[in-house]
């Protein structure tokens, strides 16, 4: 089954909706299923999208063949807390920080309406990024390295090795107070 | 340290130079979460209780937490707890809080962490007068710190994560204590709140909104967080604040010109009210007090005593009168205590002078 939007990828999610009393199917791809947000239940409306494709509303009876096993659209739940769209909707707030990567569609419409912005450009927590860049660096060199190694630059994967050695102290050491 | 011990202890004083007197106190208060833990609404008290075991010691090990006051909130008794709300300390939401939340204070009563409230750490400066940005350099400072021994949630993208999307980027609230009495009594303080509003910061009564904010006291605060560097956030509030006052500065030498007699009036029935009465509600005693600071700052009293009335806003609390009785109060008994409070601590004030100018 092709996905009703694009008309050429295969559709891997179907979705199912009550509208004015009559039931409605549509089948999508991955990508359109993501680009019309429908696993955001509260911006998705199945008739709009109908609508929108021009498809009929008459849709073709319910598929036999077993193909790909068809994947209810679940309630977006977040790995690292079990936090659900529900719970969001209910609280007003996220379970933990990976929410924030979970929920990331639906948040950023709220954070723009309340904001002045939707990036931060204030205080950064100093030593974290102080590691985030070392760690940075050190894959750099060590990418380096590899590129002076395969071009038998060996004085300069020299110093390469003792600028990595140097950072690693670095990485090591313990924290200054 | 013991909490009588801690409570009754000097506390930060007012500094001298301008507009301390209608700025009552600043405030700034910032929001911060540990990595890989979920927010202390959702999460399992197992959850909660390891952040605290972790973040609590970090907490007390800070050089400016020397000789602090530290404690689990299922350790505070109801009224201990309410006094640390009354003085703005820890929020009512924390004050709710029981096992798995805590409660670090300096001796000076100017920094407050609260451990486990929606955020996993909700760390407040806060000072008399108007000095916003001492205030935050002594938070930012306690950050700054806390930071090399904890891992916080954050992106580089959306900032400090919190619990909450209206704090997430800065987790930054700065607001002011402001006593507007003038801009009340010329009903002009609402068209100062809409005006505010719609530039991202928010006004509200201390205590009962609008005009019906008992004691003329409002907080000015920011709302948005994200987007804005923590500077420019401050920046924006001192700019608003600084208005307002003028406003109010206005307000009071049209009064003084306009309708003299009214404010005579209102001062002398204050201190009359407050000097004589044996019972008096908490909403009648903040409106009289605050008719007494504006006579002390259109100089109908001595400025010296000043710092008496702005105890008084706190000491008639609930709370704070509970506090020094050793039987539970009804309210008839608070309001006969709050008046005798009242009566002892304004015993040496002389009757109001004509007022000579508005400051
Ligand atoms: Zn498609
Ligand atoms: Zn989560």
């Amino acid at each position: 089954m092709v996905c009703d939007a694009c008309q050429t990828n295969p559709a891997t999610v179907y979705l199912t909706q009550i509208v004015e009393g009559k039931m409605q199917k549509v089948n999508l791809c991955d990508l359109c299923a993501k680009a019309k947000k429908v696993l955001d239940p509260t911006g998705f409306q199945l008739a709009d999208l109908l609508l929108g494709l021009g498809v009929n509303t008459e849709l073709e009876k319910p598929q036999v063949e077993t193909a790909p096993a068809p994947v209810e659209v679940a309630m977006l739940k977040c790995p690292a807390c079990g936090f659900t769209q529900a719970d969001f909707k209910k609280t007003q707030r996220m379970g933990c920080s990976e929410c924030y990567e979970t929920f990331a569609d639906s948040i950023m419409a709220p954070l723009r309406s309340n904001h002045k912005g939707s990036e931060h450009i204030g205080k950064l927590p100093a030593r974290q990024f102080r590691r985030v860049e070392a760690q940075r660096r050190m894959g750099a060199l060590q990418s380096d390295l590899a590129k002076a190694v395969k071009q038998e630059d060996y004085e300069g994967a020299a110093q390469i090795r003792d600028a990595i050695r140097q950072l690693e102290s670095q990485l090591n050491a313990p924290r200054a107070a | 340290m013991r909490f009588s011990a801690f409570i009754s202890g000097p506390v930060a004083a007012r500094p001298a130079g301008t507009h301390h007197d209608i700025v009552i106190s600043s405030r700034v208060r910032l929001a911060r979460n540990v990595k890989a833990h979920p927010f202390p609404g959702w999460a399992r008290k197992a959850d909660r209780l390891a952040v605290l075991e972790v973040v609590k010691p970090a907490v007390e090990a800070l050089p400016q937490m020397e000789d602090a006051f530290s404690e689990y909130l299922q350790d505070l008794s109801a009224t201990e707890k309410q006094i640390l709300v009354e003085r703005h300390l820890i929020s009512r939401e924390h004050a709710a809080k029981s096992g798995g939340s805590a409660v670090v204070m300096n001796r000076e009563q100017t920094l407050s962490i609260m451990i486990n409230e929606e955020d996993h750490l909700r760390m407040q400066a806060i000072q008399p007068g108007f000095q916003l940005k001492t205030v935050f350099k002594s938070i930012d400072e306690v950050d700054t710190r806390l930071e090399e021994k904890l891992d916080y949630a954050f992106s580089e993208k959306l900032g400090y994560l919190t619990a909450c999307l209206t704090n997430v980027g800065t987790g930054m609230r700065a607001s002011a204590m402001l006593h507007l009495p003038a801009l009340v009594l010329d009903d002009k303080v609402n068209q100062v709140i809409q005006a505010v509003n719609k530039i991202g910061l928010a006004v509200r009564g201390l205590y009962g909104e609008g005009s019906e904010a008992m004691g003329n006291l409002f907080q000015i605060s920011n709302q948005t967080t994200l987007g804005e560097r923590e500077e420019d956030i401050l920046g924006r509030l001192n700019k608003v604040i600084e208005q307002i006052i003028e406003h109010e500065l206005n307000a009071r030498a049209a009064l003084l010109q306009r309708k003299t007699v009214t404010l005579l009036d209102q001062v002398g029935r204050a201190f009359g009210i407050l000097r004589h009465a044996h019972s008096i509600t908490s909403k009648e005693a903040l409106n009289l007090l605050s008719f007494i600071r504006l006579g002390i700052d259109l100089g109908s009293f001595p400025t010296g005593h000043r710092q008496q009335i702005d105890d008084l806003f706190t000491e008639t609390q609930p709370a704070h009168l509970q506090r020094t009785s050793p039987t539970k109060l009804q309210a008839e008994d608070r309001d006969a205590l709050r008046a005798e409070t009242i009566r002892r601590k304004l015993a040496d004030l002389p009757a109001p002078e004509p007022p000579r100018a508005a400051s």
